[in-house]
Formats: structure tokens, C-alpha cells, sequence
């Protein structure tokens, strides 16, 4: 080791090295998924090569507002989360389950669906949702049954973090436990550093496969500087939260909170339109549609992604149990930060702030829940 | 894994009131694991979907029953099965009655309407043994008399107590009219060491589980049956959530103790 060398097995990317980053998964057979520029948004999608990276692009973000905004250094990972999350693959919105077919003779048979799972490879998974992984992971794999499709691609699929070092106006990860820094879950983790010594990628691996992938690519030692560029800009970002969630424990707050009148005030603004919940990383709600062909005899079973905002969601033979606004925010926001606890062990909110940028109506969780704070420390008060 | 059903074949078919019908079914080839009385099967109509239901029989064959209730598009399909077809089945899934806990106790079990199907294998199971259990009582509600589900069967069941009361009588009726919470006044248990099983509408259970409560029943032992929409029946759809709870994989039987703050709440 020299003087100049960080103390960790750190290693450094410059630009090539990323683009034979990328070129080494595809080469390997890998679907290589990471953020590029589509539409006026930065959208995950199938990269071919780095250079579909967002170069140069950031975000502007606020409640019910998002603008994709050039930047002068050029970065490629310096945007916040945008519309979709990694959901989308690893819990597509629509997947067939099973199909059945009934013979002329009267016999019955049901198959299941078990296409072999594609090798993916996220490029550029942000810290908030490297935890929104884990948390799908406890929901859909974690308990008693096991949903076999989701396992099946999680497992194959390769998570190369990048850091966060230019957190947005809607962020608020800090206040939920986590923070800009990747601590778990990767097998590789970038952070990206762009000053007068190049723009290049401090790399630390997380998995034998990550030192394995590393291996294949050019890369050097990690010197002192890049290193502490990278944890000045992630520590940075630490501090430059757009937002932030009531230093409290919300469990508690929102299981006291049933009877709010808060609701009915966040109801008149909500249009229970579910969007949400579509670009929530870990919502994983579902529901099931029965499709069968024109001979009959062939049916089929599909999961698609479902909405608690939908009338439909709750519905019993009565009619649905939360028919009301009210009743379906309260939903939403009750098992996001306090029943989800109960049911898989943690929070279900990683603060990524996805869900205040695409709420047509601006609705912003963390005023929504400083609000319920507020409403149940007035109560308090009157009580005593 | 993926869940996929497996084949049934539907060997009776009886009508029980205008709107339900109870199908005894035996597997094709594999069963499925045994059922516990409470827990229910993902039923599977073919081209129309699936619908959870809890067994109202079970037998040592792998064969079951199931009551069901003219309600929608996958029951209706269901009501319509004949002797001789096929039907998809997965389970057993969710939290039984656990009549075991309530051995050397009386048993009093409150039905309401179609609720007293999945009562019916755990009054026979605490029949079979009566040295083992108290005093067996049942008390069953409905609607109308119409709307009464194995009525002869009922009055077969040798109990320390009977009673079946309407809310609208017909002209034919001679039996109790009103509510069923009226009828707990009357049948024999000691609250202190008594275990109850309630299954029927959501304002039955309400109204029976908060009485036997105020009869000094432990809340613990009063033993409900939930229902909420459900679509996988694994814990992962996330549609049958009563609060904390996944009705599928925490219920649907539940202790009184556990479900009363969660039906106190409008449209939770």
C-alpha cells in the first residue's frame, strides 16, 4: 500500500471503465436496466450501452412537480428518484400466475407459469431503493409462501448502488432510518465524483460476484482524494434533505391517529388516483384477472398491480369496506408507516419522496404526518 | 412457489336455501393438505376466477365441502357446478378454530345465516367427543327462514342447547323471532369457562362478541371469523388487510381481544 491508496480495497472508475462495466454484463448476457432520459423524465430502462446514461441531466423536484434541469459538470448519477422504481422488473405490473385447460373428455389441468427469469443487472440503484429492495423482499419472500416469480429474479439480479450526492427537494430517506450512503444489499456501489482531478466512480464491491465483475473492467486503486471527495459529497447530501418526516415514532403516531380529523382535510385534496402507490417502491399491493380464449377451454391466471385507492380494492359482497376518500388515504399512509410493521417487520416508507413529486394534487406525505403530529399533541393538550 | 390449484371433482350437490348450495368434493388425483376447521381454499371456477371459502366439511378421505353464496360472478359460477365437474382448489390456508383449546369447557357457537358452515365441522368435532368438552350449546340467526342452512341437520345435533331464531318470520315459522344475541341469555354456559365461536355478517359478530363479552366471556376466548377481499390468499396482495392484520394469514379466526378495537373502526 502507498501513502496515496485510501485504507479500504477501494477501487476507481473513470468513464471507459464504466462504459466496459456495462459492455462486460451485456456481453455476459445480462439485461443491464439503469436510468437514461425519455419523455422529459430520467426513466429506468434496457441500456445497451453507458453512454445512455444521463450525462449532464438533473431534477427539479417539488410536491406535484418534476422538470428535468441540464447540469454543467456532466454527472451521470446526480438526479433523484424518478417515476419508476425497480419494482418494475422485479415485480412487473402484470405477470401470468397459472392457466388451465379442460380436455373434450372433461379433464382438468392447471400449469404454472414458469418462464425462466431474466439475469438483470441495475445500474445506478439509489440507497433509498437498495432498501426498498430489502423490503419487498421480506414481503413477498420473507413469509410462510413465497411468491416464486419475484424470488426467482431477485435472485439473479445483480444491484450496482450509486450514492446519493445531490438529494432532491422531495427527499426525506435521513428522517426515515436510512441516508444517502449505500450500507447493504449491493454488489457493487458507485459514487460519483466530478472535479478538477476527471470525473470518475469510487468503487467499493459488496459481493464476490460484484469482485468478480470489477475484475473484468479497468480500474485502479482507490487514491486518498477520490475517496474523500466521495464521502464529503455523500455526507454532504446527508445534510441537504429536501424534506423531512417528524422526528418521531410514527408507528405509534399513525396507530393513535385513526380517528383524525386530518383525514378528512387530506381527502378533500386526494383524488384517490393511486399514482402513489404505482411509483411507491415498495407498495406491492395486487389483484388477479381471470382471462380465457375463444374455444373456452383455456383460462388463464394474471397478477397485476393493484391499488388500495381503488373502490374496487376492498370490496366485499356488500360493497367495498373503505368506500370513502378518507378511509383510503388513511389506508395507504396507516400501513406505509405504522401496520406494515406489524405485518413484515419494518416500515414500509424509505423516503425517496416519489410519491409527493407525481401526486397530481401535491399532496406531501411529510406535512401530511407533521399535521397528524400536530392534531395529536393539540389533543393531548386538551386532555391534561 | 406459485400457489396453482389442484383438480377436485364435485361428488354431491344440495341446495340449502334459495341463494346457496353446499358441493362435497374428493380430489381427482393429489389432495391437498388436511383442512382444520376455520380455515378456508381458494376455489377456482374455471374462466371466471377464484374465491376464498371455508370448508364446511372435512373428512379423513382428502374430501371437503364447501357452502357457498350466490354473491357474485366466481360464486355464482360455483353455485351452477354439477355432480361430475371439475373445479380447481388451493389451501388449506389461514388460522383455525383450535377447538382443542376449549377442551373441559363449555362450547357456545353463534351462527349467523351461511356463517354456520364453518361452524358445522367443529359442532360435529366437539360432538364427537362430549366427554371432553362442557356444556355444547348452538345458537343459530338468520334473515328469514329461508335463509336457514342445514335446518334438519340441526336439530340432529345432540347439544345441552339448541336454538334457531329469524329476523322476518314467514307464516310457516314457529320458532323464535328476533336476533340471536337475544337467544344468549338463555343458553347454558358459564362465562368464566366458556369458549365461543362466532361466525356470521360483521355486525352479528359485533353485536354477539361485545355481549358475551359483557357476560364476562375473556375476550381471548371469544373466537371470530373475518372476511375481507382477498385475492391470493399467500400475504402478499395486500387486499384482505384489517389493520395490522392479513385476514389471510392472521385469521380469518382471530380472538375477540385482537379484533374488537380493529371492527370499532368506520371503514378500516
Amino acid at each position: 500500500m502507498t501513502g496515496t491508496e485510501a485504507p479500504e480495497a477501494l477501487a476507481v472508475l473513470d468513464r471507459d471503465g464504466l462504459d466496459a462495466l456495462v459492455a462486460a454484463l451485456v456481453a455476459d448476457g445480462r439485461t443491464v436496466v439503469g436510468p437514461t432520459v425519455r419523455d422529459g423524465a430520467i426513466v429506468l430502462a434496457e441500456l445497451a450501452s453507458a453512454a445512455e446514461l444521463p450525462y449532464g441531466w438533473g431534477v427539479e423536484l417539488d410536491a406535484g412537480r418534476y422538470r428535468l434541469v441540464r447540469r454543467e459538470d456532466g454527472a451521470a448519477f446526480a438526479h433523484s428518484a424518478g417515476p419508476q422504481s425497480w419494482k418494475s422488473y422485479l415485480h412487473p405490473a402484470r405477470e401470468r400466475l397459472w392457466s388451465a385447460d379442460r380436455t373434450p373428455e372433461g379433464d382438468l389441468s392447471f400449469t404454472a407459469d414458469e418462464p425462466e427469469a431474466p439475469s438483470y443487472a441495475f445500474l445506478g440503484v439509489r440507497p433509498c431503493d437498495l432498501r426498498a429492495i430489502a423490503i419487498q423482499d421480506g414481503v413477498l419472500t420473507g413469509g410462510r409462501h413465497t411468491d416464486g416469480g419475484y424470488g426467482k429474479r431477485r435472485k439473479r439480479a445483480l444491484l450496482i448502488a450509486a450514492e446519493c450526492t445531490e438529494p432532491g427537494a422531495t427527499c426525506f430517506c435521513v428522517s426515515t432510518g436510512g441516508g444517502p450512503a449505500a450500507d447493504a444489499g449491493y454488489d457493487l456501489a458507485l459514487t460519483e465524483v466530478v472535479d478538477e482531478g476527471g470525473h470518475r466512480f469510487l468503487v467499493r464491491v459488496g459481493s464476490e460476484e460484484g469482485a468478480r465483475l470489477l475484475e473484468q473492467v479497468p480500474h485502479r486503486a482507490a487514491d486518498m482524494v477520490t475517496d474523500a471527495s466521495a464521502r464529503a459529497a455523500v455526507d454532504a447530501a446527508r445534510d441537504r434533505m429536501g424534506r423531512a418526516l417528524p422526528p418521531v415514532d410514527l408507528r405509534t403516531l399513525l396507530g393513535a391517529s385513526l380517528a383524525a380529523e386530518r383525514w378528512d382535510d387530506v381527502a378533500s385534496r386526494c383524488l384517490t388516483c393511486g399514482n402513489c402507490t404505482m411509483v411507491c417502491p415498495t407498495c406491492f399491493c395486487t389483484t388477479t384477472e381471470e382471462v380465457t380464449d375463444l374455444t373456452g377451454d383455456h383460462t388463464e391466471r394474471w397478477q397485476r398491480w393493484d391499488s388500495c385507492f381503488d373502490l374496487d380494492f376492498s370490496y366485499l359482497h356488500e360493497g367495498p369496506v373503505r368506500s370513502s376518500g378518507r378511509a383510503r388515504y388513511r389506508q395507504w399512509l396507516t400501513h406505509k408507516l405504522s401496520t406494515w410493521h406489524d405485518q413484515f417487520g419494518t416500515s414500509g416508507c424509505v423516503g425517496c419522496g416519489r410519491c409527493i413529486a407525481w401526486c397530481p394534487a401535491g399532496i406531501d406525505i411529510t406535512e401530511e404526518v407533521a399535521a397528524l403530529h400536530a392534531e395529536l399533541e393539540t389533543e393531548k393538550e386538551t386532555e391534561r | 412457489m406459485t400457489a396453482v390449484p389442484v383438480p377436485y371433482l364435485v361428488v354431491d350437490r344440495r341446495r340449502e336455501t334459495e341463494e346457496s348450495v353446499t358441493l362435497r368434493l374428493e380430489p381427482v388425483a393429489e389432495a391437498l393438505d388436511d383442512f382444520a376447521p376455520g380455515q378456508f381454499a381458494m376455489v377456482h371456477c374455471f374462466g371466471r376466477g377464484e374465491i376464498p371459502l371455508s370448508v364446511s366439511s372435512v373428512q379423513t378421505t382428502g374430501g371437503l365441502a364447501h357452502t357457498i353464496r350466490n354473491v357474485g360472478a366466481v360464486s355464482d359460477g360455483l353455485c351452477a357446478a354439477r355432480v361430475g365437474d371439475l373445479l380447481g382448489l388451493r389451501g388449506p390456508y389461514g388460522t383455525s378454530w383450535e377447538l382443542d383449546r376449549a377442551r373441559g369447557r363449555d362450547v357456545l357457537v353463534v351462527a349467523g345465516g351461511i356463517g354456520l358452515a364453518p361452524l358445522r365441522p367443529l359442532i360435529l368435532s366437539a360432538l364427537a367427543e362430549p366427554e371432553a368438552y362442557g356444556r355444547v350449546s348452538v345458537l343459530v340467526g338468520a334473515r328469514t327462514p329461508g335463509d336457514l342452512i342445514a335446518r334438519e341437520e340441526i336439530e340432529s345435533w345432540p347439544t345441552a342447547y339448541t336454538r334457531v331464531m329469524v329476523d322476518w318470520p314467514d307464516k310457516e315459522w314457529r320458532g323464535d323471532v328476533g336476533v340471536v344475541t337475544q337467544l344468549l341469555g338463555r343458553a347454558p354456559f358459564d362465562p368464566a369457562g366458556t369458549w365461543a365461536f362466532v361466525c356470521g355478517p360483521e355486525p352479528m359478530i359485533r353485536a354477539t362478541a361485545r355481549e358475551l363479552a359483557d357476560r364476562g366471556v375473556p375476550k381471548e376466548r371469544i373466537r371470530v371469523s373475518l372476511e375481507r377481499n382477498m385475492r391470493c390468499a399467500t400475504g402478499h396482495c395486500g387486499h384482505c388487510q384489517l389493520g395490522p392484520l392479513l385476514v389471510c394469514r392472521d385469521g380469518p379466526v382471530a380472538g375477540w381481544d385482537v379484533a374488537e378495537p380493529l371492527l370499532s373502526v368506520r371503514e378500516l
